[in-house]
C-alpha cells in the first residue's frame, strides 16, 4: 500500500493522525493531493460545511467554541478549519485561531486545523476545499471554515460552504460598508455578536434596512440572529437557523445548489490543469526567456508578451 | 527659571561653538553613533543647556519636597529622616521553608516582608489541583488554606512588621487569610500594616496571571480599596505596577502610562462606591521597575510623581496633599539580568538601584544575580540586600535630597517623559478607558512591539548587551551554586492539605461558600464573607472556584 | 530569506507554553521571529496541558514544537509530554525548549528526546537556523 492509500484509509476510519497528514498533503503536494481526494470522493457529501466570515474583531473564534460546544451537547462532531492570513513579506503566517478554541482540541469528536492562506485572495487557503472534503470523508457532521477576516470581500468561501454566517458586531465602526459591499450577497444567516452592547440594536436594525433595499428575488430570507460569544447567549438559537437552513437547501435548492457546485469546481479544476501545462510547455520555449528579457527592457508589455508567446505556440 | 535675555545669549553662544568648537571635534574624534536612543526612543542630545528647560518654572513644576507637585520627593528630609524601605521579596517551598527564609532576612537587617507566592497559589488553584503539578513551591511559597499561612507567620509579630504580598486574582483571600492570622495574634485591624498588589488589570496586558475577566477583576480589587478604607487603615490595599508591563517588554514611557492610567480606573471605579476621593487615595501604592538606562529612569520616576499629583489634583479635585502622593515601591529589572556572565548583573543591579534611590522611591528590592537561571540562593539574595546597604550608607547619594534636581538634561527629560505620557492618557482616553482598550488589545499591541524591538536591536547589535552580544566568553561555564527546590515539598503540601480537609468542619466550610456565592451574585463587597471563609478552613481553591463559577474565566487575547 | 524546509515544503512550527507561568515574551518574540523567517507558527497561549499540547501538534501535524518555561517545572511538564508525544506516533517531530532550565537538568531532558534546549539571551537568528537546519524531512 503506498503512502497515500494508507493515509487515506487511515482518514475514512477517522484517525486524526492520518486526517492531519492528508491535510498536510493537500497544502503541499498537488499531485498527491489530486491521489488523495480520488480515493476519498465518493465517500464526501456528507457533512454539512458552515462558512464562518466577517470583520476582525467580531468574536468569530469565540462563537465558533461555544458553537462546537453546542454541536457536541447535540451528539455532532464537528471540524473547524481556521485560515490566517500569509505575511506576503515573508512567507510565513501567524495562525493564532486556535488559541481559543485548544480546550476543545482534546474533545475527540473534534478537530481543528489552521491554515494559512498562502496569499490566495478570498480569504481562505487554496487547500481549505480539500481540507473539507477530508474532515467530510473522515466522517465529520459538521464542518465550521473561519475566513481570514480582514473585512475585504471574503466570497470564496461560497465554493466551500453551504450555509454562509456573517458575523458582525458592534462598535467596529465602518465594517457594515464591507459587509455591503461583499458578504451581503452571500450570507444565509446574519450574527450580531455581541449584542449586550448598548448600540447592538442599531447594528440588527442597519443590516435589517440593507436586507430591505436589496430587490433580488428571494426564496430564503436571511434571519438576524443576536448572539454573546463569551457566555454562549444565542448560540442555540443560531444553530437552530442553520438547520434550518439546511433542511431548506435540502427540500429547495439541494440538487441545484450541488449541480452548480460541482460545475464551479469542474471547470476550475480544468482551468487549473489547462494554464499549468500550457505554462510549463511555454517556459520550456526558448522565446519564453527571450521575451521576458523584453519586458523588463519595457520593450514590451506583458499582456501583448503572452499573447504573442500564445500565438507561437499555436503556430507549432 | 532663566532670564529670557540670558537665554538668548546662551543660544548664540551654543550656535558659535557648534560652528566653531564642535566640528573639530568631531572631525578628530566622531561620534559613536549617529544618534543615540533611550529606550524609549527619545533621541538624547549630546549637549543639554538652560535652553532645553528655559520655561522651566521652579514652583510650579519642581517645588519643595514634601510638597506639591512632589517632583523633588514626597518628604521634606527623604533619605536623610529615614532610608527606603529594603524589602526583599521571598518565598519557595512549604510555608515552614519560608518562614524561615522571613526570619533570615529579618536577621540580616531587611525591614520589610515580601511574600512571593508559587504559581498554583497565584492562579488560585490549591496544592492537590491537577494544574498544580510540578509548581508547588517551586517559584514562591504554597499557601492553601488559613493553616499554611498561620506557618508562614509563625512568631512573626503582624503589629512590628509590614507585608507585602503580591497576589493579584486571589489577592482577596489571601489578604484574609492575613487579617485571620492577625485576629489570632490579636493584632487589632487597625495595626495591620502591608500591601497587596490586587492590580489586576495590568494582568490583563502584562503579567497575564489573569483568572476573571476584566469587569469581575476589577470589582474585586476595588473590593479591597473599599474594605481597607473602612477597616484596614495601614494596610496599602493595591500596588499600582508599572514593573510587570516593563518586564513584558514595554518602554519607560509606556510602564509610566499605562501604570497611571491603571491608576486612574482604579479611583474612577472605587469613587462609584460612594466613598470620596481623600478617603483612600492616600492608602494607593505604586510598583515600578528600574531597568539600565540610569537617567531615563531617574526622569521616569520624578515624572511620575508629578503627574500622578496632578491628575489627583486636577482631574479628580482631591484636598488632601497626600491623596496626591505617589509613594512607590521599585524593583530592579528581572529582564535586564543575564544567564551569561552572571556575576556581571550585581553591576546592572547596583546601577539601576542607585537610579531608583535617586529617583526618591519609598522602598526598593534588589535582584540577585542569578535570577536568570534559578531562584536566588541565601548568598545571592545577600549581596543584593547588601547592595542596598551600600548606596545607602557609604555612596553618600542618600545625604541630600533629589541631589540631580537642576540638570538640564534630568529636568528636560523629565518633562519629555511626562509629555510622552499624557499623550498616551489622551489616547486612552479616546478609546473609552482602560477596559476598551484591553478588549481591543492596545496595551498588549503597543508591548509586544515593544519587546520584538528590543529584541532586534539586540541582534542587530545597535544594543550592546556585556556577555551576550559582545564580550562573550565562549564555552562559559556557569560557575554558581544553584537552589533547588526539593521535590518532596509537593507530597508534603498536599497530605497537609489533604489532612485539612479531613479534621476541619465541613459543614461550616459548605455554609460559608453557600453565602460567598450568594454575596457573589449579588455584587456584595466580597472580603467580609472571604474572611468568614477562610477562618472555616475553607481553601484557596474552593473559594475561587465558587467565583469562577459566578464570574466565568478569562480567555486570552492573544497578540503577537 | 530561505523558509521552507529541506523538501520544499513550509515549516509548520508550535509554540507552546506549558506550565502556570505566565513569561510569554520570550515565547512570542520566537513565534514572532520564526514566522518572519518564513514559517507558519501556531501559538497555544498560556497554560497548557501536556495533553492539550500533543493534541494540537497532532492536529496541526507541525514539523516542529518549541517549548517554553519558566515555572522550574519542567521536569515535570517535559517528560509527561515526550511520553504523549511517542504514544502518538509523532516520533519524527523536532522537539526544541526554551527559558530558565539549568544545565544540569539539559541533559536529563536530552536523554528523552528534547533536541536541543536554548537558555536565555539566544538570538532568534540561532533558533531560525537550528529549525531550518533540523526541521525532519517529510
Amino acid at each position: 500500500m503506498s503512502k497515500v492509500e494508507e493515509i487515506a484509509r487511515g482518514v475514512l476510519a477517522g484517525d486524526k493522525r492520518s486526517i492531519a497528514r492528508a491535510i498536510t498533503i493537500v497544502e503541499n503536494s498537488p499531485q498527491e493531493a489530486q491521489k488523495l481526494i480520488a480515493l476519498i470522493y465518493s465517500y464526501t457529501g456528507k457533512a454539512h460545511v458552515i462558512g464562518l466570515t466577517g470583520p476582525g474583531g467580531a468574536g468569530k473564534s469565540t462563537l465558533i467554541e461555544k458553537m462546537v460546544r453546542e454541536y457536541r451537547r447535540r451528539d455532532k462532531t464537528v471540524g473547524v478549519i481556521a485560515v490566517d492570513p500569509t505575511s506576503p513579506f515573508s512567507g510565513g503566517a501567524f495562525l493564532g485561531d486556535r488559541i481559543r478554541m485548544q480546550d476543545l482540541s482534546i474533545d475527540e469528536g473534534v478537530f481543528i486545523r489552521s491554515m494559512a492562506t498562502r496569499n490566495n485572495p478570498g480569504g481562505i487557503a487554496k487547500a481549505t476545499k480539500d481540507a473539507v472534503k477530508i474532515l467530510d470523508a473522515a466522517g465529520k457532521d459538521v464542518i465550521i471554515v473561519e475566513t481570514v477576516g480582514a473585512g475585504q470581500s471574503e466570497v470564496e468561501i461560497i465554493k466551500v460552504a453551504q450555509t454562509i454566517v456573517v458575523i458582525h458586531a458592534p462598535g467596529l465602526g465602518d465594517e457594515i460598508q464591507a459587509i455591503k459591499a461583499g458578504l451581503m450577497e452571500i450570507a444565509d444567516i446574519f450574527v450580531v455578536n455581541k449584542a449586550d452592547r448598548e448600540n447592538a440594536d442599531k447594528t440588527v436594525m442597519d443590516i435589517q434596512a440593507m436586507l430591505q433595499l436589496d430587490d433580488r428575488k428571494k426564496v430564503w430570507n436571511p434571519p438576524i440572529v443576536k448572539t454573546i460569544a463569551i457566555t454562549g447567549e444565542g448560540v442555540q438559537q443560531l444553530l437552530d437557523k442553520i438547520e434550518e437552513h439546511r433542511q431548506f437547501l435540502q427540500k429547495e435548492l439541494g440538487h441545484e445548489r450541488s449541480w452548480e457546485k460541482a460545475q464551479a469546481e469542474l471547470i476550475e479544476a480544468i482551468r487549473d490543469k489547462v494554464t499549468s501545462s500550457i505554462i510549463e510547455k511555454l517556459k520550456r520555449e526558448k522565446l519564453f526567456e527571450k521575451i521576458l528579457q523584453q519586458i523588463v527592457n519595457r520593450e514590451i508589455d506583458p499582456a501583448t508578451a503572452a499573447e504573442k508567446l500564445l500565438n507561437q505556440e499555436q503556430l507549432e | 527659571m532663566f532670564d529670557h535675555r540670558k537665554i538668548e545669549e546662551i543660544t548664540k553662544e551654543r550656535e558659535r561653538w557648534e560652528k566653531s568648537t564642535l566640528p573639530n571635534w568631531i572631525k578628530q574624534c566622531p561620534e559613536r553613533q549617529k544618534e543615540f536612543k533611550n529606550h524609549s526612543g527619545i533621541t538624547v542630545k549630546g549637549l543639554y543647556t538652560p535652553e532645553d528647560i528655559k520655561d522651566l518654572d521652579y514652583m510650579r513644576d519642581l517645588g519643595f519636597p514634601g510638597e506639591y507637585p512632589f517632583t523633588r520627593g514626597l518628604h521634606a528630609t527623604m533619605y536623610r529622616g529615614r532610608l527606603w524601605t529594603m524589602r526583599m521579596f521571598a518565598g519557595y517551598g512549604t510555608a515552614e521553608d519560608t518562614n524561615k527564609r522571613f526570619k533570615y532576612l529579618l536577621s540580616e537587617g531587611e525591614t520589610g516582608l515580601s511574600t512571593a507566592f508559587d504559581y498554583p497559589t497565584i492562579m488560585g488553584y490549591d496544592s492537590d489541583h491537577p494544574m498544580a503539578r510540578g509548581e508547588v513551591g517551586v517559584c514562591g511559597v504554597a499557601v492553601s488554606s488559613l493553616r499554611d499561612m498561620e506557618i508562614l507567620f509563625d512568631g512573626i509579630p503582624l503589629d512590628r512588621v509590614t507585608t507585602s504580598m503580591t497576589i493579584n486574582g486571589p489577592a482577596s483571600v489571601l489578604l484574609a487569610m492575613y487579617v485571620a492570622v492577625g485576629d489570632k495574634q490579636g493584632v487589632s485591624r487597625e495595626k495591620l500594616g502591608g500591601t497587596t498588589q490586587n492590580d489586576n488589570l495590568k494582568e490583563f496586558f502584562a503579567q497575564k496571571l489573569c483568572i476573571f475577566p476584566p469587569k469581575p477583576s476589577l470589582k474585586l480589587s476595588v473590593d479591597i480599596i473599599e474594605y481597607c478604607a473602612r477597616h484596614l487603615p495601614k494596610w496599602n490595599p493595591i500596588s499600582i505596577s508599572g514593573y510587570h508591563i516593563r518586564e513584558a517588554g514595554a518602554t519607560a514611557v509606556q510602564e509610566l502610562a499605562f501604570t497611571l492610567y491603571d491608576g486612574i480606573a482604579y479611583v474612577e471605579e472605587t469613587l462609584k462606591r460612594g466613598l470620596k476621593v481623600d478617603d483612600f487615595a492616600h492608602r494607593l501604592s505604586f510598583f515600578f521597575a528600574s531597568h539600565n538606562d540610569f537617567f531615563e529612569e531617574i526622569a521616569k520616576f520624578r515624572a511620575a510623581r508629578r503627574l500622578w499629583a496632578k491628575i489627583m489634583k486636577e482631574r479628580f479635585h482631591a484636598k488632601n496633599p497626600r491623596s496626591m502622593w505617589m509613594r512607590m515601591h521599585v524593583q530592579t529589572s528581572g529582564c535586564t539580568l543575564t544567564a551569561q556572565q552572571p556575576l556581571n548583573n550585581i553591576v546592572r543591579t547596583t546601577i539601576q538601584a542607585l537610579a531608583a534611590v535617586l529617583g526618591g522611591t519609598q522602598s526598593l528590592h534588589t535582584n540577585s544575580f542569578d535570577e536568570a537561571l534559578c531562584l536566588p540562593t541565601e548568598e545571592s539574595v545577600r549581596v543584593a540586600l547588601r547592595t542596598q546597604q551600600i548606596i545607602a550608607y557609604e555612596s553618600g547619594v542618600a545625604n541630600t535630597v533629589d541631589p540631580l534636581a537642576g540638570s538640564y538634561y534630568v529636568e528636560a527629560l523629565t518633562n519629555e517623559m511626562e509629555e510622552k505620557a499624557m499623550e498616551y492618557i489622551q489616547k486612552i482616553d479616546d478609546m473609552g478607558g482602560v477596559i476598551p482598550a484591553i478588549e481591543k488589545g492596545f496595551f498588549q499591541r503597543e508591548i509586544a512591539d515593544s519587546a520584538y524591538r528590543y529584541q532586534r536591536e539586540i541582534e542587530e547589535k545597535k544594543r550592546i548587551i556585556v556577555g551576550v552580544n559582545e564580550y562573550i566568553i565562549e564555552g562559559e561555564e556557569i560557575p554558581i551554586k544553584l537552589l533547588r527546590v526539593n521535590p518532596s515539598v509537593e507530597k508534603k503540601q498536599v497530605e497537609r492539605l489533604q489532612k485539612l480537609r479531613r479534621e476541619r468542619d465541613n459543614r461550616k466550610v459548605k455554609e460559608a461558600l453557600e453565602k460567598l456565592h450568594y454575596t457573589a451574585e449579588k455584587g456584595e463587597n466580597l472580603m467580609p464573607t472571604i474572611i468568614e471563609a477562610v477562618k472555616a478552613y475553607a481553601t484557596l481553591g474552593e473559594i475561587m472556584d465558587v467565583l469562577r463559577k459566578v464570574y466565568g474565566e478569562y480567555k486570552e487575547l492573544i497578540i503577537i | 530569506m530561505q523558509n521552507e524546509s529541506k523538501s520544499g515544503r513550509k515549516i509548520r512550527v508550535l509554540i507552546a507554553k506549558p506550565g502556570l507561568d505566565s513569561h510569554d515574551r520570550g515565547a512570542k518574540v520566537v513565534a514572532r521571529a520564526l514566522r518572519d523567517a518564513g514559517m507558519e507558527v501556531i501559538y497555544t497561549g498560556l497554560r497548557q496541558t501536556p495533553e492539550q499540547i500533543v493534541e494540537a501538534a497532532l492536529q496541526e501535524d507541525v514539523d516542529v514544537i518549541g517549548l517554553s518555561i519558566l515555572s522550574g517545572a519542567h521536569m515535570t511538564l517535559f517528560p509527561r509530554i515526550m511520553e504523549l508525544l511517542k504514544e502518538k506516533g509523532l516520533t519524527d517531530v523536532l522537539v526544541f525548549a526554551g527559558g530558565i532550565i539549568p544545565e544540569e537538568d539539559v541533559s536529563e531532558l536530552k536523554k528523552i528526546g528534547i533536541k536541543e534546549v536554548f537558555g536565555p539571551g539566544t538570538p532568534t537568528e540561532k533558533i531560525i537556523k537550528y529549525v531550518l537546519k533540523n526541521a525532519p524531512k517529510r
